[in-house]
C-alpha cells in the first residue's frame, strides 16, 4: 500500500516548519483507517517521508492503545469497563457479548466479524455503560440491546 | 436551577455548533473588540484579574501561567487547549467541543493575541470521534470565513488552529506528556523546571491550558473581569461544568455556579441517588480525588475552598455518586487496574507500585488476601508520592488511601471471610 503522499502533503502544509515529528501520530492514524492496521512496510514508507527515526515511530505504535500492528475483525467492539460503566452494568456487558459470541477479551470470531476488547475510561460516563465499535460510540448500552447492537453490524 | 451561567447559555439545537449559529449570538464579536482596543498584556491582565482557576484539576491561576510568558522575546509561543479529557468520571470538556466548538476557538485565538501565539492546538484524545468531527468542523468553517490563517480585522496578528489527535494514552493528559505526544513521540510526561512556559512545545515557550478555562476567556473578555468575579465565592470565581455518573438518576454535564450547594445538587438537580436508594459516598473530581462519604458532603458547598477543606478536591469536575450497598473492595480494583494499566512506565515508583497495588487487590479479591495487604498498599502510596515525575503515582495513592481510610472495614471483612460484604455489587440495587 503507497502512502497517500497528497493528503501527507496537505497535513503537513498546516503545521509549522520544523513539525514533521508532530505529524507521526496523524499519519500513522491514516494509514491505520486505510490498511485497518500499521505494517512494516508502512513504518519504512512513514519514517523516510517525515526524516524521523524508525524506532521512534516503533515505540509509538507499541505505547498508544489505539494503534493496530496487525488486524482484527471487521467490527471491533471495545467495552469500557472503568468505573462509572462497571457502576451501569458494563461487567454484565461484557460476560453477556462474550458468552454469545463465544469468544474471550481480545479474541475474533472465527468468521473475522467481531473481535472484543475492553478498554479503560472512554469520557462518556453520563450515558454509562459505552460501547464503542470501530469510531462509534454506543452509549447507554443494556444486555437487553445487545441482540440488536450485533444485529446491526453484519 | 444550579445558579448562574456563563457557558450553557443558550439552547441546544441540531445547529447551534455552526459558524452562523455562533455569530447569531454575537460570536466573534469580542476578538476584534479586543484586537482593536486592547494590547495583549492589557489582555492577560483582565484573565489575572479575572481569577479564574485551571478547571483541568490543578486549579492553577490562569491568569499566571500566561504571566510567565514573556512578550516580544524573538521566539515562537505556543498554546495548546488540553483536549486529552480522560480523568475517569470527567466528561465535561466533550460538551464544550460537540456543542460549543466555536467558542473555544474564538477563546483561543484571545488567548493567542495575548501570549503572541500563531499556531495553536488542540489537542483531542484519540476515541473522541463525534467531538473530534465537530471541532475539526468548526476550524474549517472559521478558516473559510477568514478567521483562522489569516490576518484578522485589519490587524497585522493572524493565528491558525491545528486539531491534532491523540491514540490513547491517560498520562497524554498531563501538560508536559501532552506536549511530548504532540512532538509525535511516546507521552512521556516531562520533570520541572523548567515551566511549560518556558520550555514547551519543541523547547518554546508553550501555554497548556484546559478547555474549559479556554472557552471562559471570551466571556471574561466580553464583559470584564469585575463581572465574572460577581459569580461564583470570592476566592473561587465563576461556574464549572460538572459531569455526574454512576448511581444518579440523571447523569449528564451540568453547569452550576461555583459554591452551590452540594446535596442540593445531586438531589434535586441531579434527580437524586439512582433508584431512591441512600448515598453512601460520592468520588468529587475524578477518581484521583479522594472520596467523602454523605455525612461529609452535607453541610459542604461546590467550590476549592469548601472541598479542599474536607480533605479532597473538585479536580476535574468528575464527580461520582455511589449508592449504598456498593462494594468499595470491587470500586478500589476497577481503579487500580485503571492506573497499572495506564502507568507509562518511565518512573520506577509508579510502573512498579500500580502493578504491585492492582495484584494485592486482585489477590484480596481472589480470596487470598493477608492481613498485612492493607498496610502493603498504604506504604506503596506513601512511596510513590512525590517520587515521580507526574502526579500519576501520586493520584493512585490518594484514591486508595482516601477508600482506605473510610472504609477500611470492608477490606478486613473480605480478607478474613474470603467474600465481599456487598456481595461484589458495582452496580445499584434496585430499591433501598
Amino acid at each position: 500500500m503507497p502512502l497517500p503522499l497528497a493528503e501527507f502533503d496537505a497535513l503537513r502544509a498546516r503545521y509549522p516548519r520544523g513539525f514533521e515529528s508532530s505529524l507521526v501520530l496523524p499519519c500513522l492514524r491514516r494509514i491505520q483507517e486505510l490498511r485497518g492496521f500499521v505494517a512494516d512496510p508502512d513504518i519504512d514508507a512513514l519514517a523516510g517521508y517525515l526524516g524521523v527515526p524508525r524506532v521512534q515511530i516503533e515505540e509509538v505504535l507499541s505505547f498508544y492503545t489505539q494503534f493496530k500492528r496487525e488486524g482484527v475483525g471487521r467490527w471491533h467492539l471495545m467495552v469500557c469497563r472503568n468505573v462509572s460503566c462497571s457502576m451501569r452494568g458494563a461487567e454484565r456487558v461484557l460476560d453477556q457479548l462474550s458468552q454469545r459470541l463465544g469468544i474471550g477479551e481480545g479474541e475474533t470470531t472465527p468468521d473475522g466479524r467481531f473481535t472484543l476488547s475492553t478498554v479503560e475510561c472512554l469520557g462518556s460516563c453520563g450515558t454509562a455503560p459505552v460501547v464503542m465499535v470501530n469510531d462509534a460510540y454506543h452509549e447507554n448500552v443494556s444486555v437487553e440491546a445487545l441482540d440488536a447492537l450485533l444485529a446491526g453490524h453484519p | 436551577m444550579s445558579g448562574r451561567k456563563l457557558l450553557m447559555t443558550f439552547d441546544v439545537t441540531a445547529t447551534s455548533h455552526t459558524l452562523a449559529d455562533y455569530r447569531a449570538r454575537g460570536g466573534y464579536q469580542t476578538i476584534e473588540k479586543v484586537l482593536r482596543e486592547l494590547k495583549p498584556g492589557d489582555v492577560t491582565k483582565e484573565v489575572a484579574a479575572s481569577g479564574i482557576q485551571g478547571r483541568g484539576g490543578a486549579a492553577f491561576p490562569a491568569g499566571r501561567k500566561w504571566g510567565v510568558v514573556h512578550l516580544s522575546d524573538g521566539q515562537p509561543h505556543y498554546l495548546c487547549a488540553n483536549a486529552d479529557e480522560g480523568e475517569p468520571g470527567t466528561f465535561k470538556d466533550r460538551w464544550i467541543l460537540e456543542y460549543a466548538p466555536h467558542l473555544l476557538l474564538e477563546s483561543m485565538l484571545i488567548a493567542a493575541y495575548a501570549l503572541e501565539v500563531r499556531h495553536a492546538f488542540v489537542y483531542i484524545r484519540g476515541e473522541f470521534d463525534l467531538p473530534y468531527r465537530r471541532l475539526a468542523g468548526a476550524i474549517e468553517e472559521a478558516r473559510a470565513a477568514g478567521l483562522l490563517g489569516a490576518p484578522l480585522f485589519g490587524t497585522d496578528f493572524s493565528c491558525d488552529i491545528i486539531a491534532h489527535r491523540g491514540a490513547g494514552s491517560y498520562v497524554c493528559g498531563e501538560a508536559s506528556g501532552l506536549l511530548t505526544s504532540l512532538e509525535g513521540k511516546r507521552g512521556y510526561p516531562r520533570n520541572r523546571p523548567p515551566r511549560l512556559t518556558v520550555r514547551g512545545l519543541y523547547q518554546q515557550p508553550t501555554v497548556v491550558n484546559n478547555v474549559e478555562t479556554l472557552a471562559n476567556i471570551a466571556g471574561i473578555l466580553a464583559n470584564g473581569a469585575a463581572a465574572f468575579k460577581a459569580v461564583g465565592t470570592a476566592k473561587n470565581p465563576g461556574t464549572r461544568l460538572i459531569s455526574i455518573s454512576g448511581h444518579v438518576e440523571k447523569p449528564g454535564v451540568y453547569e452550576i455556579e461555583i459554591g452551590y450547594p452540594w446535596r442540593k445538587f445531586i438531589d434535586e438537580d441531579c434527580g437524586g441517588v439512582q433508584n431512591g436508594v441512600a448515598l453512601k459516598c460520592v468520588i468529587p473530581g475524578g477518581i484521583s480525588t479522594k472520596v467523602l462519604t454523605a455525612a461529609e458532603i452535607a453541610p459542604l458547598t461546590l467550590d476549592s475552598e469548601s472541598v479542599e477543606g474536607a480533605g479532597s478536591s473538585m479536580g476535574s469536575g468528575g464527580m461520582i455518586v455511589i449508592a449504598e450497598g456498593t462494594c468499595m473492595v470491587r470500586l478500589l480494583q476497577v481503579m487500580l487496574r485503571f492506573y497499572h494499566h495506564e502507568s507509562c512506565g518511565q518512573c520506577t515508583p509508579c510502573r512498579e507500585g500500580m502493578g504491585w497495588m492492582h495484584r494485592i487487590i486482585d489477590r484480596i479479591v481472589a480470596g487470598e488476601g493477608r492481613p498485612e495487604d492493607l498496610d502493603q498498599l498504604l506504604r506503596i502510596s506513601r512511596m510513590n508520592d512525590g517520587t515521580t515525575i507526574c502526579g500519576m503515582g501520586d493520584a493512585a495513592g490518594y484514591a486508595t488511601v482516601g477508600i482506605l481510610a473510610k472504609y477500611r472495614d470492608e477490606f478486613d471483612y473480605w480478607i478474613a471471610q474470603k467474600r465481599s460484604r456487598y456481595d461484589g455489587n458495582l452496580e445499584c440495587r434496585r430499591s433501598s
